[in-house]
């Protein structure tokens, strides 16, 4: 049975698109985890959570008989708000700490809403139907869930719009500025503490759409936050802080590697491949940067 | 005079010292029999660890109203003590030693889920206490020689067992193309060991075994796979979250296969969350309320479910009705026994043979239940998409015909 991806040709096809599409997701959540990562310098483990968290909204709404599509406004919107009130209780006390507390205090956050979404919302696996049917290509042999296409298309509006958000808007400016140098861009009058609020509080919006297009495409379960964390952290370790599309193409290859690991080594090995990547691009970073340190001698 | 003093308080306060401690040290207080069980209320596992202790309770209030455990012409009643395991092996561990070594407790009830009985019978094993559980199935708890484990349930790797023989019958006696999909936990292996078997005995061939890793919510890739090779059965067991998964993924890629065998899967829920898309799905199921299995307590399965329901506010699933039937079985054994010796109540366990509303229950030397058959119940919906489990197989039990091939996406 190995290698059937390819013997059939079909199945290349549909791996390459099927990754391309989770992907694209993945990339959103890297995208938050990047923009506070560099703003901040905080690495943030509960990331994964933040999108769970997200994802039960756009259930919620679902439950009460409004499309699951409307929580990627929704959501957002209240994420946002769950995102201040977390750097206003935590993050603010950690934020120009040692990489290594911030590390803790969001796993803290991390264990804390696993538990208390399991206590709120109960330990059942849950998921909202689209109801958006199936585009069949080849004769049946390719068939793309249209409710990944949506996901896909939203995440890349939303890239695209906040791209623009920080080009373009005060607050935009006021965070890169804050990025590039924090001291120099309090001196010039920036509020750093409200940028660092706004910042976290994006970065949460981005995880309540990307939960709630979760919610739609696959299932929702309070412990299953951290394969996600895992996933944006990667992405966001190949490509680099402040490189957005990086981030899109890193994104978009680890969807795409995932799918054929699951083909080529085995299921078992899909989730695995991604830690050894992980691993495998760290030493060689590491490698390129002892290299670097001697040239510098 | 001091010294007498201090002699007669010292002995007063070892005197009273010691009768609290055999006040706290003994499992039958009283008219009470004390039970202990770990159980998950918190975690992953709170939910069917709520069902397990929901059917816990039903059993004991039913057994005390209808006049508790008669052990040497006195009667005794049934009570539990629960703790949190919070759906944590090693936290389950510690409790089962709390309740034995701390709380005195010499009988226990099991927890939810194979791998906390695993974390827990070695335990009850080192004291000798003797434990009726009824949510373990994985086949390793009955191969590592626990002579005080009990199962009232059948082991895991006959979870799916008659799927395949229903097959191959189907397709006039000769083997079947057999592609499978299994999470990586100790229960859902031994369903795929249970399938290699079956696969063997009937000259079927398995031609996808993927292993779905805990984390995984998403099969694309194997759907991808089986609608490349066409097979004849599609089995899959990853507890709810794959059931979900699977019906979820097979609609949307509108995957056609003529049989599509799971474990966990409920109708009620299935059909909550994706409606007529989980038509036609069989179910491995412990037990289902239409059996006409009986007892003096709960009559029969549809009594039992009418009377949980109006307890608890929900259909019981079979999770509730096992952990019924374990408090049916100790009271049976006590009262055979007629002692609260460790030893000749876990002699009396061994020696169990009774009928419950649950089902048989004959204890092999293992301790698993080998007198139930497992059911296989198909999801059927009807035109305004209600949906419910009708027994399909073994044909003693059937109340509907299983509808077989499973019509194609196109003419659905």
């Amino acid at each position: 049975m190995d290698f059937l991806i390819f013997q059939v040709p079909m199945l290349t096809l549909q791996a390459v698109l099927d990754g391309l599409l989770l992907g694209i997701l993945f990339a959103l959540i890297a995208y938050g985890m990047a923009l506070q990562w560099g703003v901040m310098n905080i690495i943030n483990i509960a990331q994964g959570d933040l999108v769970i968290l997200g994802g039960y909204i756009a259930y919620f709404m679902y439950l009460y008989g409004i499309h699951p599509a409307w929580g990627v406004i929704v959501s957002p919107i209240i994420m946002y708000f769950v995102g201040v009130i977390i750097y206003k209780l935590v993050i603010n006390k950690v934020v120009d700490r040692d990489l290594f507390i911030s590390i803790l205090a969001t796993f803290g956050i991390s264990i804390l809403f696993m538990q208390l979404m399991n206590f709120a919302f109960g330990a059942d696996v849950v998921l909202a139907n689209s109801g958006y049917g199936t585009t069949m290509l080849f004769d049946n042999s390719v068939t793309l869930p249209n409710s990944k296409i949506f996901s896909a298309f939203i995440s890349i509006v939303f890239a695209i719009g906040l791209v623009i958000y920080m080009k373009k808007s005060k607050l935009g400016r006021a965070i890169r500025a804050t990025a590039q140098n924090a001291r120099a861009a309090k001196i010039l009058g920036v509020d750093t503490e409200k940028v660092y609020a706004a910042t976290f509080g994006i970065n949460a919006a981005l995880c309540g759409v990307a939960g709630a297009l979760i919610s739609i495409t696959f299932t929702i379960h309070p412990y299953m936050g951290l394969p996600y964390t895992i996933r944006s952290f990667m992405i966001v370790i190949v490509a680099g802080l402040g490189n957005l599309p990086g981030v899109a193409m890193s994104g978009m290859g680890l969807g795409v590697f995932e799918e054929f690991a699951d083909y080529i080594l085995g299921t078992e090995f899909r989730i695995g491949s991604v830690f050894l990547l992980l691993v495998l691009i760290l030493v060689y970073r590491r490698f390129k940067l002892s290299r670097k340190r001697e040239y510098l001698k | 005079m001091k010294i007498k003093n201090i002699i007669i308080t010292f002995v007063s306060a070892i005197a009273i010292l010691f009768s609290t401690s055999v006040v706290s040290f003994a499992k039958v207080v009283g008219d009470k029999i004390i039970l202990g069980a770990a159980i998950s209320l918190t975690g992953k596992y709170s939910s069917n660890g709520v069902h397990t202790q929901n059917g816990y309770n039903m059993a004991v209030d039913r057994i005390n109203e209808m006049g508790g455990v008669k052990v040497g012409g006195k009667t005794y009643k049934f009570d539990i003590i629960y703790y949190d395991d919070e759906s944590n092996p090693k936290r389950a561990a510690q409790l089962a030693e709390r309740l034995i070594s701390q709380d005195g407790v010499e009988f226990m009830l099991g927890p939810y889920s194979s791998g906390l009985t695993k974390a827990i019978a070695p335990v009850t094993e080192k004291y000798g206490v003797p434990m009726v559980e009824a949510n373990g199935a994985s086949r390793s708890l009955f191969t590592k020689g626990y002579k005080y484990l009990f199962a009232v349930l059948a082991p895991a790797n006959l979870y799916l067992d008659v799927a395949i023989e229903t097959a191959v019958a189907l397709n006039g006696g000769k083997g079947v193309r057999i592609a499978q999909a299994f999470e990586q936990d100790a229960f859902s292996q031994d369903v795929r060991l249970g399938i290699l078997d079956a696969a063997e005995r009937t000259g079927s061939k398995i031609i996808i075994d993927d292993k779905l890793p805990k984390e995984l919510n998403d099969m694309a890739a194997t759907l991808a796979k089986v609608k490349a090779v066409k097979p004849d059965v599609l089995v899959v067991s990853g507890h709810t979250k794959g059931a979900l998964t699977a019906i979820r993924q097979i609609a949307e890629m509108k995957v056609d296969v003529p049989m599509l065998a799971m474990t966990h899967c409920d109708a009620a829920k299935l059909s909550k969350q994706h409606g007529k898309n989980s038509q036609y799905a069989l179910c491995a199921s412990q037990w289902h309320k239409t059996l006409t299995y009986k007892d003096d307590f709960f009559k029969d399965g549809m009594t039992y479910a009418a009377d949980f329901e109006k307890l608890f506010g929900y259909d019981p699933p079979y999770q509730s009705a096992e952990s019924s039937a374990a408090l049916l079985v100790f009271k049976d054994a006590f009262e055979r026994a007629n002692t609260f010796d460790q030893k000749k109540v876990r002699d009396a366990l061994a020696a169990t043979n009774m009928q419950t509303f649950y089902g048989n229950i004959k204890f092999a030397e293992g301790g698993q239940n080998v007198d139930k058959p497992m059911v296989l119940f198909q999801v059927m919906c009807d035109d305004a998409g209600k949906c419910e489990n009708k027994v399909v197989a073994p044909l003693k039990w059937a109340s509907a015909e299983l509808i077989h091939p499973i019509p194609k996406w196109s003419e659905r």
